[in-house]
């Protein structure tokens, strides 16, 4: 909990809420039109291209104008289409995306054991809108509702394109959210808390030697993060998971029949999400506003704004530099991906993360230390992870090729 | 909605459809009903019929013809399981614009400025198609430069061809950087087009008789500068593309063709090559000096997607190797056939002679006469066998035009090639037929 909200709620209490609430919309907005020039920019640069260049220095103001275009043009609601549904959808994809960006630690001094509360107005505060003790769960949620904006555009349609475009949306989701939350339970498991704020700060601390972070994506052992990435990028149906909207086979996906100003909040709605997942990662992985402990905070609160817009910006660059580098996957490779690999995958690593952290409290005694038992487990858990692998990976080849038999291939054939 | 095949041919429903017995002649043939067979009208019908059946699940999406990777106004009608295409049946005629028609009211030396927009992304090989048609009317033997001056363009557009390939079929497969990069090197080719024959499409370049200009001052170092830039860009689509797990992923096994299937489907170029059969014109019926050139005929092994992009990569490579022997062995001489009956004279003489400015003014109202007969002439253009049959009543235009156009050909083996696969895939296979529109509606 915010530290001003502990002891009673006053009416500067809310005076404070209310701003802050204000100011994240408007660095939300400010940070989703940044991102469009960005991705915009660099893509353009990518592909031998220069980009927006007109309007405002280095063009960053091209989003703007877009939006001031598309808010003054017809708005087309097709005759097929359920009107009420069609409407609400923007909406429903929009405001889930608002509200995952309230949870996010945007800067504060996380050294030195501080929890990064700033002093507004003789008041303590986070620099983030929110910090509920259901945190990082709330993400989760509201990620799945985001699916229901999209998933209703697709269907109140009443056309084809879209209506498959919801059904991949859909099963999209329902996939990668399972790896999602898998690789987000490995954080929740090393932190010990599900609030953003906890989860900062247990990063904040002094790592490995005092040079090396104390970051979640080294304590996690990489993997989590990896498969935090790819379901994220699937998740905000980026590409090369972008089949929701893929132009080239649904010529606009779920989005086909939106026109004018729906359409754009269907656009600001995934570049804000790219931002807020970058964020997301940053925070869950990357330690946030905290940067590495051994160089301080030199700039007082401002450092952990500084450190957090740097490992953001890397994060934004890589799912640009995703977007001009990777081919679309298909449907099926991208169901397979996620069932196949990336849920047991994560699921094998919790569990293994589960049995180390058992066997450091040294309650287990199958040796006579807790490093013992630690390297026991850790042995075991490996063990138990390589077998499993080796079962799933047999019974999917055997699957696979009763598959093909049954649909007529010769046996001696299929391997 | 249900699907009631057309009452002329009878196809079951996929779904119903037995597989043929093992060695009957039709095995080899496994997806002959991949066909969609079915009007507009009926599809229209259906569209209001109510759900009989619960377990019919199908449904009818029209792709195009304003879909974007279809390739222009190419339509096709799929019936859908879901994701998976079951049948389908491909619409053309959105772009027709009655070419061979025209071709009759055009003069043989105006009938280059027609047949070149047709296949607009290879035209050279619709004038050279055309021009050797009419040459073996008129009985003409062209010199040598010319003939490698059109072997040297025809080369080079067909690497502008398949890096056109290699663009669309990045941008189809949602890579969406392969689309400006084979863009870029395209135009790189068109430049030098540009400067040999004043226009970077529809040339009307290669004309009955010879060219129409001979090669600018400095094309050798403009070709040399072309050869030596094109093989590292082709290196980096390596990198980009060939090496890539999810591209390989998306075109291996993906819209496969029997040899065949492909043989039945009188399917030509490199969707032919890509089932393993070396079928290669300049190499089998060699025309120009194609047998004086040293090159190799590339085939695939499995007839998939990715055997189409592969060899259109490495045919690239290829004709890099025939256009550096070319400019080795580019011979002196004149660049079209002193006929006088074919030839117009040149430009200078029109200043001092009377009756040059006359003989130049009938040959280009008029047109010159080309005795009876008819021909069929083949070349092997970037998407396959570019044949013209040319009838001539004697006059100065021709009294039927046709051409055999590759695109259209190759379009039959879609539903083929799609059947049973995704729309994600359908998308892969139409890209790896690369139809050109405009030569399929002519």
């Amino acid at each position: 909990m915010d530290p001003y909200l502990l002891d009673g709620v006053d009416f500067g209490d809310v005076v404070l809420s209310v701003a802050k609430a204000i100011l994240a919309f408007v660095i939300c907005l400010v940070a989703t039109m940044f991102m469009v020039w960005f991705e915009r920019k660099v893509v353009s640069r990518l592909q031998n291209r220069i980009g927006p260049n007109t309007s405002g220095p280095f063009g960053i103001l091209q989003t703007l104008m877009d939006g001031i275009k598309l808010f003054f043009k017809e708005d087309n609601i097709p005759k097929e289409a359920d009107p009420f549904v069609f409407r609400l959808a923007p909406y429903l994809s929009l405001i889930p995306a608002f509200l995952t960006f309230t949870l996010i630690p945007l800067g504060g001094d996380f050294n030195n054991g501080n929890d990064g509360a700033v002093t507004v107005f003789g008041r303590e505060t986070f620099l983030q809108v929110a910090d509920p003790p259901v945190g990082i769960l709330f993400f989760l949620a509201m990620s799945s509702l985001g699916i229901y904006g999209i998933m209703l555009a697709g269907w109140a349609s009443g056309s084809k394109y879209p209506l498959l475009g919801s059904v991949r949306a859909s099963a999209q989701a329902i996939s990668y959210e399972a790896a999602l939350g898998l690789s987000l339970a490995a954080v929740v498991l090393v932190t010990g808390g599900l609030s953003m704020n906890s989860i900062v700060m247990q990063q904040a601390g002094e790592g490995f030697g005092g040079i090396i972070p104390n970051f979640n994506i080294i304590v996690t052992g990489f993997i989590p993060f990896a498969v935090f990435l790819i379901a994220g990028t699937a998740e905000l149906n980026r590409p090369p998971f972008d089949l929701v909207e893929a132009e080239q086979e649904l010529v606009g996906g779920f989005h086909t029949e939106y026109s004018g100003i729906r359409f754009a909040l269907f656009f600001l709605a995934e570049f804000m999400n790219t931002v807020t997942m970058a964020a997301i990662i940053v925070t869950l992985f990357f330690g946030g506003p905290a940067g590495p402990a051994f160089l301080g905070s030199t700039l007082g609160w401002l450092t952990g704004m500084f450190w957090f817009l740097l490992k953001l910006l890397v994060f934004l660059f890589a799912f640009v530099w995703f977007r001009a580098s990777l081919p679309r996957f298909r449907y099926d490779q991208l169901m397979s991906l996620g069932w196949k690999l990336l849920i047991p995958l994560s699921l094998g690593w919790l569990l293994v993360l589960a049995g180390i952290r058992v066997a450091r409290n040294g309650d287990l005694g199958i040796a006579d230390s807790a490093f013992g038992d630690t390297l026991i487990v850790i042995g075991v858990a490996f063990a138990i992870l390589l077998i499993g692998m080796y079962v799933l990976r047999s019974a999917m080849t055997n699957a696979r090729r009763d598959r093909l038999i049954a649909a007529g291939f010769n046996p001696r054939e299929v391997n | 909605m249900t699907i009631t095949p057309d009452e002329t041919v009878t196809d079951p429903p996929r779904a119903l459809r037995t597989p043929e017995p093992a060695g009957g002649q039709l095995h080899r043939l496994p997806r002959l009903n991949s066909v969609l067979r079915m009007s507009e009208v009926q599809a229209a019908e259906l569209a209001d019929q109510p759900l009989e059946d619960e377990n019919d699940q199908t449904m009818l999406v029209n792709m195009g013809p304003s879909h974007p990777s279809t390739h222009g106004v190419l339509r096709l009608m799929l019936e859908m399981d879901g994701e998976i295409v079951r049948r389908s049946k491909p619409i053309i005629g959105y772009l027709h614009t009655g070419m061979e028609k025209t071709g009759e009211s055009l003069t043989y030396l105006q009938g280059g400025t027609n047949v070149t927009r047709m296949d607009y992304a290879s035209p050279l090989f619709n004038e050279l198609v055309f021009s050797l048609a009419t040459e073996q009317l008129l009985d003409v033997e062209i010199p040598p430069r010319a003939t490698w001056i059109r072997m040297l363009m025809c080369e080079m557009n067909r690497i502008a061809s398949h890096l056109l390939f290699m663009a669309t079929n990045g941008m189809d497969l949602g890579a969406v950087s392969m689309m400006i990069y084979g863009w870029r090197e395209r135009e790189q080719v068109l430049r030098f087009f540009e400067k040999v024959s004043g226009l970077r499409m529809n040339h009307n370049y290669i004309r009955p008789g010879g060219v129409a200009a001979d090669l600018p001052d400095g094309w050798r170092d403009d070709v040399l500068f072309l050869m030596d830039m094109l093989p590292p860009r082709l290196e980096e689509y390596d990198i980009l593309m060939t090496g890539q797990p999810i591209w390989r992923e998306r075109l291996q096994g993906v819209g496969v063709l029997s040899p065949e299937e492909a043989l039945a489907l009188s399917v030509t170029g490199p969707v032919l090559r890509s089932t393993g059969i070396a079928r290669d014109i300049r190499k089998d019926e060699p025309y120009l000096a194609y047998d004086e050139v040293d090159f190799d005929v590339l085939v695939g092994s499995y007839g998939d997607s990715y055997d189409c992009y592969a060899i259109r990569l490495n045919e690239i490579r290829e004709s890099i190797r025939i256009v550096r022997q070319i400019v080795e062995n580019m011979p002196k001489g004149d660049y079209r056939v002193q006929d006088t009956k074919v030839t117009p004279p040149p430009r200078t003489r029109i200043d001092e002679s009377m009756e040059a400015l006359i003989h130049h003014f009938k040959i280009f109202t008029e047109g010159f006469k080309v005795p009876e007969g008819e021909v069929y002439v083949a070349v092997e253009s970037p998407r396959g066998e570019l044949g013209c049959y040319l009838v001539s009543d004697g006059s100065a235009v021709p009294y039927r035009m046709h051409i055999r156009a590759p695109s259209l050909v190759n379009l039959q083996c879609l539903p083929h090639k799609m059947a049973d696969g995704l729309v994600a895939d359908a998308v892969a296979s139409i890209s790896s037929v690369d139809p050109i529109m405009g030569e399929v509606d002519r």
